[in-house]
């Protein structure tokens, strides 16, 4: 291997050696070896093996809702956030730092503390639970609690992703457009929208990824029912418990593969955003 | 007239799905009183688990900090193969869900795990330990001060550096009187946010701990004990002193944004 800057200016920057030495040595033990163990695991359960670990109704159904809700979830992520960001930008709004920093407090809400929040507020006498249960609806310890949990952490991936973008916009091109009669909707869905694809393709990615490996904040209010309101990373601690390592391994590399996928896909998306700008 | 409306739509929702849950904390753990809140979080146990989250991020955060000053430096000071890749790896710990960062921990300490058998003979427990819990805290707050100064390192540029190794520092004397000083702001807001995550990991912590009450229960864990034993008030009291780490951090950033935003 050959580092062309310390080759030709050996007196230049310093530390590489030792720099990129302490990376790759702490990120291999913490991170790397322990994931390659992970997937050597699974191998050696053989493709059978693996095959018949990931198969059965209650590892589809917690697949189904997995990826289902996240998906739910991730959507109105995306038009809760597109709204959010673009009234925190454009709009005046009376408080707006507060309303700024409440948009990352699922971020920094430990994963617990939001199930448990969630969950008061959403079981049948709670407060919002209770508006909702003359409807007959059931959030909590059911599936739509799922997706209110999934949401919740969700939401300032969304809006810190199209908020830069937003803001680094031309506001004259929405002015342009508003001195010619477009109402706010047609401003939105005319000259905001089309813009902001990139961002919103990626903050959508992002609350997806987010919300399929989530755990803490569901766990609370799904009331882990098996078959009903089971998630995937639910039954890999389920399996576990069990001590099942094999069903549990197999089912943790669908979830790794889905890590990879969806950071490729990232990448990928910032890559396109990048040469677009340019 | 929309404007308004959208305006009101978005509070409402910010309200409804992210006001009212932090209400909610502060609302269920005080319902009984200010006395009520302090016994529940002056209670031997919550005493003992917040000690044992101190602990953890005492010796977790250090290890990722100087981790993020090297990850930092070598990424944003050099162009090597590979760089991308390692660029990717960096942010997976991020993305993998927190239970799969536990179980790769009990894959390879656990009883059935690789090295089950030769710890079990040497008689050393990491899984359901106080070691497994550091290690599932470690990946999972990985790559979090390293994010925070590479953006930085980068905007920043290397001509200081340069200048001061033209001027004949040495590799040391340029890191620690000309590139630290600079980065100084990022690293410590870095080191906040992994201290406010290793103290609030609860996923890949509750895989790896096996929940022994006054042993190996974090903070959050202890949350979770004891709402599952319907002691709600107490649960959320707890709770409420998560949730005071959290928007502590919060709020430090908007201090610390307006300089570092340029």
């Amino acid at each position: 291997m050959t580092f062309s800057r310390t080759k030709r200016a050996p007196a230049a920057m310093p530390g590489l050696g030792l720099s990129l030495g302490i990376t790759l040595t702490w990120l291999s033990l913490i991170a790397l070896i322990p994931l390659a163990a992970l997937v050597v695991r699974a191998g050696s359960l053989g493709w059978q093996g693996w095959l018949n670990a990931v198969s059965g109704e209650r590892v589809w159904l917690s697949l189904r809702l997995s990826f289902g809700a996240s998906l739910i979830a991730a959507a109105l992520d995306t038009a809760a956030g597109l709204l959010i960001a673009w009234v925190l930008c454009r709009n005046k709004v009376p408080f707006k730092a507060f309303w700024d920093v409440l948009v990352d407090l699922p971020f920094a809400l430990p994963t617990a503390v939001a199930g448990i929040a969630l969950t008061a507020l959403w079981v049948p006498d709670g407060w919002l639970g209770q508006l909702v249960a003359p409807f007959g609806w059931r959030i909590a310890f059911a599936e739509p609690g799922v997706v209110v949990a999934l949401t919740f952490i969700g939401l300032p991936f969304v809006v810190r992703t199209i908020q830069p973008v937003l803001q680094s916009a031309e506001k004259e091109l929405e002015e342009a457009a508003e001195s010619l009669g477009a109402s706010p909707a047609q401003i939105i869905w005319r000259v905001v929208l089309p813009s902001l694809r990139p961002a919103l393709l990626t903050g959508f990615a992002l609350a997806f990824a987010r919300a399929v490996g989530e755990y803490g904040s569901v766990i609370f209010i799904c009331g882990n029912i098996p078959m009903k309101t089971e998630i995937t990373p639910l039954l890999i601690v389920a399996r576990l418990e069990q001590y099942d390592y094999a069903g549990a391994t197999a089912l943790a590399t669908i979830m790794l593969g889905f890590s990879a996928l969806i950071l490729a896909a990232l990448q990928f998306l910032q890559k396109g955003r990048r040469t677009a700008l340019r | 007239m929309i404007r308004i409306v959208l305006t009101f739509l978005a509070m409402a929702w910010l309200s409804v799905m992210v006001l009212a849950p932090v209400v909610i904390v502060l609302f269920a753990g005080l319902s009984a009183g200010v006395g009520a809140w302090w016994s529940a979080i002056n209670d031997e146990e919550t005493r003992t688990s917040v000690a044992l989250s101190l602990k953890i991020a005492a010796i977790v955060v250090p290890c990722n900090a100087v981790f993020g000053i090297a990850a930092a430096w070598a990424l944003a000071r050099f162009r090597f193969p590979g760089r991308a890749l390692l660029l990717a790896l960096l942010d997976l710990p991020l993305s993998v869900s927190p239970v799969v960062s536990g179980l790769v921990f009990v894959l390879l300490f656990g009883a059935q795990g690789w090295f089950g058998a030769w710890l079990q003979a040497h008689d050393i427990q990491i899984i359901f330990a106080i070691p497994g819990i550091v290690l599932a805290t470690a990946f999972v707050t990985l790559p979090m001060v390293a994010r925070e100064l590479l953006p930085l390192l980068e905007s920043q540029g290397e001509d200081a550096e340069l200048a001061a190794r033209t001027l004949g520092a040495s590799g040391w004397q340029t890191f620690w009187l000309v590139s630290f000083p600079r980065m100084r702001g990022a690293l410590a807001y870095g080191v906040l946010l992994c201290t406010a995550r290793a103290l609030g990991e609860f996923g890949a912590v509750s895989v790896v701990s096996g929940h022994i009450r006054g042993q190996t229960d974090t903070l959050p864990l202890h949350v979770e004990i004891l709402h599952n034993e319907y002691h709600f008030q107490a649960a959320f009291a707890a709770a409420s002193l998560l949730l005071l780490v959290g928007v502590a951090t919060l709020l430090l950033r908007r201090l610390q944004t307006p300089e570092s935003a340029h």
